[in-house]
């Protein structure tokens, strides 16, 4: 599977990455790369191989429900750009 | 033409756990901005999800409540998009295996039980909040809210008008509070309903195009947004038009659907597996220990209503809650005619708390006291009539009814020969009406009954009275 160009603008678009017409044409030479990779990878035999859906063969640990986290929004606020009455400002968005 | 309306519906029922799905922070309604937003709600760098164990449990406990399979493994995703009040830049859910799969809802819409089949439900966090009011060019963000745990349930598109769809958000909202996953404050946001309706021509068998309601916070919306966007869509169809996949806004005020502005790009959220979270694994002795712990369900409470006598409607209003069922189930215990009784707490008890204000939990008379007093009316020595006063009299915490009946001295006079007696003086002093009985007016015979209710100061049982009369005219 080959990517084009119009894909990666569109991949770039949705992940808010900015790119111009030289980047955007090196990134879809380095994406075919991985494309590429991958289909390496697709040609090995897996049949009876159970798929993974993490590089770890572990299982989530989990945490009691408890409370242990403090309040500490003026800490957190002192690095944000725009604040008031506690809450964080950002430029108006409206659905 | 005839059209039918298809709806299925996803509700967000916010999990009661006392702290977030991945972070320690509390998630108590009602705080002040962003002092429950950990360094993990807010996305720090370099912070990692935990799951909560107990969220975990109650999603499970959902699953078993709806028949569904439990998934021994399930995988959180990313969901990605771009908006200020999730600070990740995704939403932490699950896409390819939620932790519920399957499952049914039994709803009841005008006696007849019909039965929804739920697709999924699954885990995910919630999204902080934004404010558009009063910051000028600005939009406040308390992040509050972010990483809350949320189940979102999703039912197959098997409901076909907005009756169906309440009864079954009301059903699942009954279900949830029963079995203590969500405390169902709909003006909190702890559940949430979207509502996915299209229409097709009566008959047809493939899916028209639908669009998808946000946020339905109240059964009334639900109910009226769907009525709305069904008739919308019937009229776009009529005049030649195509519908449109859309998401659309609630307006009650206008009592309208308006579409949002989407960007077209706006449903391709590019999930995959979230590499911080391992899989999720549920060992079935766990899955054991929660079904050992469930409380008896809505169903299984209803069947055993009936099987006591009620009707299925009186079984389903009384099973409306868990707390009504609770109280029910502890009147009818050992009771004689537990329909009867049902009809107290449908009738005169409900009404009462209603106006009141007052939840079944709050009731001024208990179970035992309930019982008591139907028991009275079955053997005969309360009428109808004085049953309401000692109604009100153990309402008004003067005590047991037993007690109150001997008090105010309510007996009822069932001694058919003291009865008799009475009757006999009455048509002795009333020659007239009686003649005019026995010509054939039918009314002297109500002046007669009458005379022998004020006689006994109203504790004369009225059909008895009747028929003794009848009886003594006849002869």
């Amino acid at each position: 599977m080959a990517l084009t160009l119009d894909d990666v603008k569109r991949v770039a678009h949705l992940a808010r990455i900015a790119v111009d017409e030289a980047e955007a044409q090196a990134v879809l030479d380095q994406l075919n790369g991985v494309f590429l990779l991958i289909a390496e990878m697709r040609a090995v035999d897996t049949r009876g191989v159970e798929p993974m859906s993490h590089a770890l063969d572990v299982t989530q640990r989990l945490r009691a429900d408890a409370v242990t986290e403090p309040d500490q929004h003026d800490l957190f606020q002192a690095v944000a750009p725009h604040v008031e009455d506690a809450l964080y400002l950002v430029p108006k968005v409206i659905e | 033409m005839k059209w039918e309306t298809v709806i299925g519906i996803e509700t967000h029922a916010q999990l009661s756990t006392k702290s977030k799905i991945f972070s320690g922070a509390a998630t108590a309604f009602g705080a002040a901005p962003n002092t429950q937003a950990c360094a993990v709600d807010i996305a720090l760098p370099g912070v990692l999800p935990v799951a909560n164990r107990e969220a975990v449990a109650k999603a499970v406990r959902f699953g078993l409540a709806v028949g569904a399979s439990i998934n021994r493994r399930s995988i959180f995703a990313r969901k990605n998009y771009f908006y200020p009040d999730l600070p990740k830049g995704y939403q932490i859910s699950q896409y390819e295996t939620p932790i519920v799969q399957g499952g049914a809802l039994a709803i009841f819409v005008d006696g007849a039980e019909k039965i929804v089949r739920l697709t999924r439900a699954h885990l995910e966090e919630d999204a902080g909040k934004s404010l558009h009011e009063g910051f000028h060019d600005f939009t406040g963000i308390d992040l509050n809210r972010a990483g809350t745990p949320l189940l979102e349930i999703v039912s197959e598109p098997d409901l076909r008008s907005a009756q169906e769809a309440v009864a079954y958000a009301r059903g699942l909202h009954a279900l949830v509070r029963w079995i203590d996953i969500c405390d169902g404050n709909m003006q909190e946001g702890s559940f949430r309903c979207d509502a996915n309706v299209s229409v097709r021509p009566a008959g047809s068998d493939t899916l028209g195009t639908r669009s998808e309601i946000k946020n339905l916070n109240s059964f009334r919306f639900l109910e009226r947004a769907i009525e709305f966007e069904v008739r919308r869509q019937i009229e776009i169809i009529e005049d030649g038009g195509t519908i449109v996949q859309e998401t659309r806004l609630y307006d009650a005020g206008r009592d309208e659907t308006r579409s949002m502005r989407t960007k077209e790009d706006a449903h391709d959220y590019r999930y995959f597996p979230d590499p911080d979270l391992l899989p999720l694994s549920v060992e079935q002795a766990w899955v054991e220990e929660i079904r050992s712990a469930m409380p008896e369900l809505p169903q299984a409470k209803r069947s055993a209503f009936v099987a006591l006598g009620l009707s299925p409607y009186q079984a389903g209003v009384l099973t409306a809650s868990r707390e009504l069922a609770e109280y029910s189930a502890a009147a009818f215990a050992g009771a004689a005619a537990p329909a009867e009784l049902a009809n107290w707490i449908t009738g005169a008890l409900s009404a009462r708390l209603n106006d009141e204000g007052l939840d079944i939990t709050a009731s001024r008379i208990t179970p035992a006291q309930l019982r008591a007093l139907a028991a009275r009316i079955s053997d005969g020595t309360l009428s109808g009539k004085m049953a309401r006063e000692v109604f009100d009299a153990v309402w008004a915490g003067e005590g047991d009814p037993d007690a109150i009946i001997a008090k105010r001295g309510l007996k009822q006079i069932s001694d058919s020969s003291e009865l008799e007696k009475i009757c006999d003086e009455v048509i002795a002093g009333n020659a007239r009406q009686v003649e005019d009985y026995r010509s054939g007016k039918d009314k002297a015979f109500n002046s007669l009954v009458g005379q022998v209710m004020k006689a006994t100061r109203g504790k004369a049982n009225p059909q008895q009275v009747s028929e003794i009369l009848k009886r003594r005219l006849a002869g």
